[in-house]
């Protein structure tokens, strides 16, 4: 398994503070004559699609955009609650472009690149203004200007946000610039269209395959450059924080076609979302990293306590993020936070019916803000009740829907007891490989935001998936774009009549075609669950050598049985969820043997991806720098063959070390 | 969970291209009142499966109550019988063993049936498009905090930018109006210093495509903002009239 030459990330020269700024002055441009002749396709219109569909048309181009939803205004990127980061300082704490940089890669246990993650420490600011100049409300104190908080593995509070729906305001505010281009007629746009496959001709992307969902018709559609901003695979384990239609699809089609899939085992459990609660529940709920500002983590310091969380004494609580990691408390990273939770559980101090949850309670922040308004106003000896009722009132003008979202879900009060909360499956660090243009290893493909692999490492910091969403789409693109399009202006409108179109389509039809041909007994939905049971348990927050064979000896056996004996109703030429639903169950398969083939070749643990014989004694997680220091990229060769490419990472500005929040 | 031993008995609206549409019954055992109203869907989808009838088509993503996908009228109501909730946030124990639930698509001019309970809501696409944007290109901003807003102002906005462009408030309303929609975006900008340089052909191209898509008048019923999963008020629409009012008498545009 040798690096393979053509991994080149393409990381310009030069020290890392002027990369980027080289770079743009260096990279070639396309005249504004020519872009009217280029197209670009984007695909997916969450934060990474709609700021670049939007830019990419403002810049001149002509361009497509796609979303299988109804409106672009409904993806993913919508449900992100707690915020963004930037760079800003604008709190005096002594942040820096450096710091954001720093925090993010030590974050990432070390398996980011550093340029990458330079770049967009460097934009971040930027994000903030445009934002800003958008319309975006974003919470703001009393002086008018902008308020942050903190947010995991950090010491200065440098998160922007929009009360706990950042990523509603966020997306709504790129998607108002992407309606603004559909207005103007420079975007195209196709709604209730899904993705099917990219059509490459001689070596280069060409353009895609839709399908229309309503109508069921297949559509050929070219372009000079195709992006993927298709987002996470975190469906994979059927129950996570993702929406129910968040699917690999796109992604995993272009696999398919060429482009390698990077480091396809690092996903991101987010320690605090509502447990599951029966076997009917379709998808877990995230209550806000946000929370971990003010509300403390705990369980009882005796097994199998059953009293309800407020009748359970102080001196009889373990606060253990606050034991364990005194420097971070509860604010350590997710993935920290998580295994932590999971240690407790499984030695059998979790609380709740399932005995796999924590409490997570705000008792001392209602006291302590209490005590604040009363300051605040002047009154002194006030009574017990009356700092209670302020106290809610500012945790409840903080976090407020959050509190209602629990209570709706759970039936529980969260300001009278605490929450019960577990990790669960919520991003995918993994991804397309692309190199510092944001291509993957097929020409003119390229992958935007959570659908790249880019620079999250092992674990991403809570509040920047916002943050690079909206870096690859506004800022990073444009540019990257341009040394590719600049080659492309004598190439003239891509034709659709071509054989690789006409080919492409007819794979696409047959496949749809044996789909509702099989008429089996198990539905698509069934065939999800079991293989997000598999996931979950053997490639989930703890995996090992043993379990991962296992896991991918029933995945593979899954996939035969799913071709023999799914069943899906209705037909190929009206609009038909089950169908959709059952192609994208087949790609999760696939995707899932990946994982686990990755899991199980990743010797080492690092970020999200714990390998049980590999920990500290302290049950940390151990790397092994000397022999994984690397991108792990999957070129798919044929099915159940795969061949791994390695890309080195190399630590010029940043020294190793084993992560410590203690 | 607690045991599913509700019974419910459903009356769901069928509709497809070579059917005109009508309420079908169905009758599901052993729900739980701790499962959302999305997932008892999805038992009596698995239920109509195993049956060999084809599914009830509907719509959903997130179940978080947050994209505006879920679009259920259910009982005479949009989203339900709780205020201030989605029908993905909604869940079975608001309702009681051996209940008949009737539940229906959205019904609006506008919004016309793709199938059973799915509508198309492009129109309110075509509305942002007209005018629900501040028109500023990337890379053209200044600093975020050269530009102070008053707290108040900044949380006035959110709340009318806290719209999820579900729908609730035209399946709620009489004569299907579309104004509480169209105002929470015209008053988020033009509460906002960023938003006064369009604010008055904004309001302008906006009404004016809300009236081209076939939503009907406002005649201040308050039955969307009560019905509106995020409390979306009626000031708005107040607001939103005196927007329209100011940029008429002075218009040369639209």
């Amino acid at each position: 398994m040798a690096t393979s030459s053509s991994l080149d990330a393409k990381i310009p020269q030069g020290p890392i503070e002027t990369k980027w700024s080289k770079y743009k002055s260096s990279v070639p441009l396309v005249n504004p004559a020519n872009k009217r002749n280029l197209e670009i396709i984007v695909v997916g219109t969450g934060l990474a699609g709609a700021s670049a569909a939007a830019t990419l048309a403002e810049l001149g181009y002509k361009v497509k955009a796609f979303c299988f939803q109804d409106s672009p205004r409904r993806a993913h990127s919508i449900a992100a609650q707690g915020g963004i980061n930037a760079a800003k300082n604008y709190q005096n704490d002594g942040d820096s472009i450096y710091r954001l940089f720093y925090d993010t890669i030590k974050g990432g246990d070390y398996r980011a690149r550093e340029g990458n993650v330079h770049r967009l420490a460097e934009v971040s600011g930027n994000i903030i203004d445009q934002c800003v100049a958008a319309g975006v409300p974003f919470a703001r104190e009393y002086g008018g200007l902008l308020s942050n908080r903190s947010f995991g593995g950090t010491q200065v509070q440098r998160t922007f946000y929009a009360a706990g729906q950042t990523g509603q305001q966020l997306l709504l505010g790129a998607y108002s610039g992407l309606q603004r281009q559909v207005g103007m007629g420079t975007v195209q746009m196709y709604n209730r269209h899904e993705m099917l496959d990219v059509v490459n001709i001689d070596g280069k992307c060409r353009g895609i395959i839709a399908r229309n969902l309503i109508t069921g018709e297949l559509e050929r559609h070219g372009g000079h450059a195709v992006l993927l901003c298709t987002g996470g695979y975190g469906n994979v384990f059927y129950l996570s924080t993702n929406a129910m239609g968040s699917n690999v699809t796109a992604a995993w089609k272009a696999h398919k076609k060429g482009a390698f899939f990077g480091n396809p085992c690092f996903t991101q459990i987010h320690p605090t979302c509502i447990p599951v609660s029966g076997e009917h529940q379709s998808k877990l709920t995230l209550m806000s990293e946000s929370l971990r500002n003010d509300g403390r983590i705990w369980v009882p310091k005796a097994k199998n306590d059953t009293r309800p969380g407020n009748e359970i004494p102080e001196n009889e609580r373990d606060y253990y993020l606050e034991r364990r990691y005194p420097a971070f408390g509860n604010l350590v990273p997710r993935d920290i936070a998580s295994r932590a939770a999971k240690e407790r559980c499984d030695a059998g101090y979790g609380v709740g019916t399932s005995k796999l949850a924590v409490f997570l309670d705000f008792a001392a922040a209602v006291d302590r803000y209490g005590h604040g308004e009363a300051n605040k106003n002047n009154i002194a000896n006030p009574s017990k009740e009356d700092i209670i009722t302020w106290g809610k009132a500012v945790v409840k003008e903080k976090y407020g829907n959050l509190f209602d979202m629990y209570k709706q879900i759970t039936g529980e009060d969260p300001y009278e007891v605490p929450m019960r909360i577990y990790p669960a499956v919520h991003y995918t660090m993994g991804g397309l490989w692309v190199d510092y243009n944001l291509m993957t290893t097929v020409p003119g493909l390229y992958a935007l935001g959570e659908a790249n692999f880019s620079d999250h490492g092992a674990n991403r910091l809570g509040a920047s998936a916002l943050m690079q969403g909206l870096a690859d789409g506004y800022f990073v693109i444009p540019y990257t774009i341009g040394s590719y399009l600049a080659k492309e202006i004598g190439t003239g409108k891509i034709p659709t009549d071509h054989e690789a179109f006409v080919q492409t389509e007819k794979e696409v039809k047959d496949r749809i075609d044996k789909l509702v041909s099989i008429q089996g007994k198990t539905s698509p939905e069934l065939f999800h669950r079991r293989l997000g049971q598999i996931m979950w348990d053997k490639c989930g927050m703890a995996r090992n050598a043993q379990g991962l064979k296992e896991a991918i000896v029933e995945i593979r056996a899954l996939r035969e049985e799913f071709w023999r004996d799914v069943k899906v109703m209705g037909t190929t030429t009206e609009f038909n969820p089950e169908l959709d639903k059952a192609g994208r169950v087949a790609d999760f398969i696939e995707l899932g043997e990946l994982m686990c083939i990755d899991a199980l070749t990743r010797e080492e643990s690092c970020g999200g991806h714990f390998r049980e014989e590999h920990q500290t004694e302290e049950g940390e997680a151990l790397r092994d720098d000397e022999n994984f220091m690397f991108v792990s990229a999957w070129e798919h060769k044929s099915i159940e063959n795969w061949e791994l490419h390695k890309e080195e990472l190399i630590y010029d500005n940043i020294k190793i070390a084993q992560r410590s929040y203690k | 969970m607690s045991a599913g031993n509700m019974h419910i008995k459903l009356k769901v609206w069928r509709q497809s291209n070579t059917n005109k549409g009508g309420f079908e019954d169905y009758s599901l055992d052993g729900v739980s009142p701790d499962m959302s109203f999305l997932e008892m869907f999805d038992v009596l989808n698995e239920q109509l499966i195993e049956a060999g009838t084809e599914p009830v088509a509907f719509d959903h993503d997130c179940r978080e109550g947050i994209c505006g996908a879920c679009s259920m009228y259910i009982n005479g109501r949009p989203h339900g019988p709780l205020r201030g909730v989605t029908t993905c946030q909604l869940h079975m124990r608001s309702f009681n063993d051996g209940d008949t639930i009737v539940v229906e698509p959205w019904r609006a001019e506008a919004f016309p049936v793709i199938k059973d309970l799915v509508v198309d809501r492009d129109a309110f696409d075509r509305v942002i498009a007209a005018g629900g944007f501040i028109s500023v290109n990337t890379g053209n901003a200044q600093d975020a905090n050269s530009l102070p807003i008053p707290k108040e102002a900044a949380d006035d906005a959110f709340s009318a930018a806290a719209c999820i462009g579900c729908g609730a408030c035209v399946a709620a309303c009489k004569n299907a109006s579309a104004m509480l929609f169209v105002s929470a975006k015209i008053s988020q900008l033009a509460l906002l210093p960023q938003g006064q340089a369009e604010r008055s052909i904004r309001a302008e191209k906006m009404v004016a495509q809300m009236d081209a898509e076939g939503f009907g008048a406002c005649t201040n019923t308050g039955a969307c903002s009560a019905e509106c999963p995020k409390e979306i008020s009626m000031v708005n629409i107040a607001r939103m009239n005196r927007e329209y009012i100011g940029a008429k008498i002075s218009s040369t545009a639209v």
